[in-house]
């Protein structure tokens, strides 16, 4: 018989992590918690490197030393126009944070459904109809801004919840597996929004195309530069909304008999319904306070960036929360550190498709690879030879339970 | 002859020494009790000898040579076979396939199966060993007893020269016991070496020839039934003295707490598991359900709690009619439900032992404040119970999944029995727990007793039911077969009941 014998793992707290936990009250093993992701990140990012490398098709006409190095130099570039369009500036780090804001919304969106062992799939179709309500409120109502504002926002969290609500209900009503519906009320939101955007309520005057008309100035997320007097400087109130937001589902899931009840569930429904709690209708809350959270996000972009919907306004960022709470372990804190981190990435790379000629697309492989790498944390601690003692655990029940 | 010899086996898991320098020898034609609480390290050590674990230190010899396992499939070349507590076995295929299955035997050069010959080793193997079954049945018709010998079956057409069985007793009634017992002699004369592992106590004492006995993870020591007994053999795998016989005076009953009248419920399935129970429960009184696992208790401990709908008849706690109550109503009429399975639904695992304390409680005072949680006054009392009910832990904010099952166990009691109760209702309470926590567990329950609460204690271990239960009820196919007065009634007339008889 053979064999190393593992070392026993020290787990010292270090001073930090005991302020972390002072300052949420939980006790997280805050090494495991941050080193895998931080490693799957830079992982990911070494991988794109090599991706940029073989894909330079100059290097595959004609192989030199040369070539190599025009290669190696090119993917250099590509890394420093990602940190300087994130970060290089005043307007860089602007971009980087109105980015930021619905990712981080969405993100909370879905990990509070991790939270609870349910699969939101949905919050990109959630996004859609709560940002429709957010226009409809905004086009409708003329009021002061201190009316308007906080009625779009309701609008957004009605909309988003009763989206998300409806696959919560089916899931307790029937078991239809949110995973199911929530794809399927996507597509069906999707081409809800172009029907609303052709109808004489939404559509702007003149336009043929599925535009709406443009939200009314008091509907309008402010912007947090604007003393500046920069039209570039469009970092608008919605990342204050996202970390208040934040704060607000850290209470819920970790001080509040709701979140009790949720997390409960989430790790097992068969002793929650033993301690009491009606688990069905926990369903139907998880996810209706889900979509209210991605309604949100539908807001952020329409009444804080874009002013008015066309049909693809979501972007996507309704599936990029899914890797950013995986990311974030949905946790709050890192869903808002994982929102930063692909703000920065999508700002930083529109700079390296600009500064350099690779496509922009290689974002989403970025993204990608550190949802792979996150979800095999075996492999990263394989690589990085370092020790963790939590697995990332199960995320969601299987079909059909 | 052969021989299986383990040389100074050593595992370490992150934090914990699993198996620290263990010697352990058998041979053939002989029977050796494997004893230990839980967490002592018997499986593990199991483990790495059936090739799921590689030692990191330490040798296994068999026949004088060294062997190293890097698979189950090489422990089994190496002749061990392993008879697990929860049958491996496919339920819709016959007792001839499931032995067969993964080296079937195949006739003709298109690898067909060859079933005819499967089934004539069956019946040969059946013969040689005493292990009668008919090879055409299919497992989900035939009784847990016939299940065992399907899997001792399939370890010796694999050719196992040494035999582990884990646990293997805790699903068969007295009776089937009996029968067991007969196998491993039969299997013993014919020359296989047997390693039984078991936590109790009696059964090492009938059968076994040697008795080893782990204790965190270190081999305590070795006996013989002879010159050994119960206290003895409790006092080596605890380590201190243990009191095996329940110390209760005679009981009090008072006015009854829960009276069931014509129960009828359902089962998964819609048919129906309780089929027209009537009992009642008396304060100051502990009643016993006794019954082989299977025969309707799941469901009656299930409907009395508000876990599962009463198809007809009447369930009332102290005057109430409670029979469509929800849990919570139930809780809130001071009932204590341990349940079951700890692990499924008494405890919410990756949550700590303060959220595990006040998981059915959480919702009022003094945990919480409208929707604001007091932690607090949560952590508090769980510093508290975790005192007073002994739960040996670092602290109250660790996962309840770093527990022991014992300790486990008793943060559900401490939870349950914590605040003031009129009613018991305790299914398995002591289940895979060691002899420390059994005895800790049992002296409250009479304690509960005593203080004028109501309890209906549902095992499947006879001897706790006889031990602790001021009267005892049988439970077969869904009703109630026999009641008797506690401690009138001998182990051999119940396990008769339980098993049908009338």
């Amino acid at each position: 018989m053979s064999g190393r014998p593992p070392e026993t793992e020290d787990k010292e707290q270090s001073g930090f992590g005991a302020f972390l936990d002072d300052l949420t009250g939980v006790n997280v093993d805050w090494r495991a918690a941050v080193l895998v992701p931080a490693l799957a990140v830079l992982a990911a990012l070494v991988v794109s490197v090599i991706i940029i490398i073989v894909s330079d098709i100059d290097l595959w006409r004609e192989f030199s030393l040369s070539a190599l190095g025009d290669s190696l130099a090119q993917a250099r570039s590509a890394m420093w126009a990602l940190l300087v369009g994130s970060f290089g500036s005043l307007t860089a780090t602007s971009e980087t944070l109105v980015f930021s804001a619905p990712l981080i919304l969405a993100g909370l969106s879905v990990a509070i459904g991790f939270k609870a062992g349910l699969f939101n799939i949905g919050a990109e179709g959630q996004m859609l109809i709560g940002g429709m309500a957010a226009v409809l409120v905004g086009i409708k109502f003329s009021l002061p801004i201190v009316f308007h504002l906080p009625l779009v926002v309701i609008g957004a969290i009605v909309g988003g919840g009763i989206w998300g609500g409806i696959a919560g209900l089916l899931r307790a009503r029937t078991g239809a597996h949110e995973v199911i519906t929530t794809i399927m009320l996507n597509s069906i939101a999707g081409l809800a929004v172009i029907w609303m955007l052709n109808t004489t309520f939404f559509q702007a005057p003149g336009r043929n195309d599925p535009v709406s008309r443009d939200v009314l100035g008091s509907a309008r997320l402010p912007r947090l530069l604007g003393f500046l007097d920069r039209t570039d400087l469009r970092l608008h109130l919605g990342i204050v909304l996202a970390l208040v937001v934040a704060y607000i589902v850290y209470w819920i899931l970790f001080k509040s008999t709701l979140g009790f009840e949720f997390r409960a569930v989430g790790f097992n429904p068969d002793a929650a319904s033993y301690a009491g709690m009606r688990v069905t209708w926990l369903y139907t809350s998880v996810m209706a306070l889900s979509g209210a959270l991605a309604g949100l996000a539908g807001m952020s972009q329409i009444n804080g960036v874009l002013y008015r919907a066309t049909p693809g306004f979501a972007a996507g960022i309704g599936f990029d929360a899914i890797s950013l709470a995986l990311l974030g372990r949905s946790h709050p804190a890192g869903v808002v550190a994982a929102g930063f981190l692909f703000g920065a990435l999508r700002a930083g790379g529109l700079e390296m498709q600009v500064a350099t000629d690779i496509p922009i697309d290689l974002i989403s492989v970025i993204q990608a690879l550190v949802v792979v790498f996150i979800a095999a944390p075996a492999l990263i601690r394989a690589i990085f030879r370092v020790k963790t003692g939590e697995e990332i655990g199960q995320l969601t029940k299987g079909w059909g339970t | 002859m052969a021989t299986l010899e383990l040389k100074g086996i050593t595992k370490r898991f992150p934090g914990v020494l699993a198996n620290d320098q263990v010697d352990l020898k058998v041979s053939s034609g002989e029977i050796l009790g494997l004893l230990g609480e839980n967490g002592a390290g018997k499986t593990t050590l199991m483990n790495i000898l059936y090739g799921l674990y590689n030692a990191d230190e330490g040798e296994i010899i068999i026949d004088g040579e060294v062997k190293t396992f890097n698979g189950p499939g090489d422990a089994i070349a190496a002749g061990i076979g392993m008879v697990h507590q929860h049958f491996m076995l496919v339920p819709v295929f016959s007792v001839t396939e499931n032995v067969v299955l993964g080296v079937e035997p195949t006739k003709g050069a298109g690898g067909f199966l060859d079933i005819a010959k499967a089934k004539q080793d069956v019946r040969q193997i059946s013969k040689e060993y005493g292990l009668e079954v008919d090879p055409d049945a299919i497992i989900e018709d035939i009784p847990v007893g016939i299940q065992q010998r399907v899997e001792i079956i399939k370890v010796l057409f694999r050719h196992a020269e040494f035999l582990i069985f884990d646990e293997p007793t805790a699903v068969l009634t007295p009776q089937e016991v009996e029968e067991f017992f007969g196998i491993l002699n039969g299997l013993k004369d014919s020359g296989k070496a047997i390693i039984f592992i078991t936590h109790k106590l009696k059964e090492v004492l009938e059968v076994c020839d040697r008795i080893a006995v782990l204790r965190r993870g270190a081999m305590v020591g070795e006996a013989t039934p002879e010159a050994t007994n119960e206290e003895g053999l409790a006092e080596m795998m605890v380590g201190r003295p243990v009191e095996l016989v329940v110390d209760k005076a005679k009981s009090t009953p008072g006015d009854p707490v829960l009276e069931v009248t014509d129960l009828i419920v359902l089962d998964d399935r819609d048919h129906p598991a309780v089929e027209g129970i009537s009992f009642t429960v008396h304060a100051g009184e502990i009643v016993g359900v006794a019954g082989v696992q299977g025969n309707g208790q799941t469901e009656l401990v299930e409907s009395l709690t508000g876990l599962r709908s009463v198809a007809s008849g009447s369930v009332m706690i102290r005057g109430t009619d409670v029979t469509h109550a929800t849990p919570r109503q139930i809780h809130e009429h001071s009932v204590a439900h341990v349940p079951e399975d700890r692990q499924r639904s008494g405890l919410v695992m990756p949550f700590t032992i303060t959220e595990n304390i006040v998981l059915d409680g959480y919702y009022d005072e003094p945990y919480s404040a409208g929707i604001k949680m007091d932690w607090k006054a949560a952590r508090k009392k769980a510093e508290e119970l975790v005192e007073q009910y002994d739960v040996r832990t670092p602290g109250t904010e660790i996962p309840a999944s770093s527990l022991s099952g014992g300790n486990q166990q008793k943060v559900i009691v401490a939870r349950e029995f914590g605040r003031d109760v009129k009613l018991v209702i305790a299914s398995q309470p002591t289940r895979g727990i060691d002899v420390g926590s059994i005895e800790y567990i049992h002296e409250r329950i009479v304690e509960e007793r005593d203080e004028g609460s109501a309890l209906l204690i549902v095992s499947t271990e006879l001897d706790e039911v006889m031990a602790l239960s001021d009267r005892i009820l049988v439970m077969f196919d869904g009703r109630i077969v026999a009641e008797y007065e506690g401690g009138t009634v001998t182990a051999a007339e119940i396990g008769l009941s339980m098993a049908g008889a009338s």
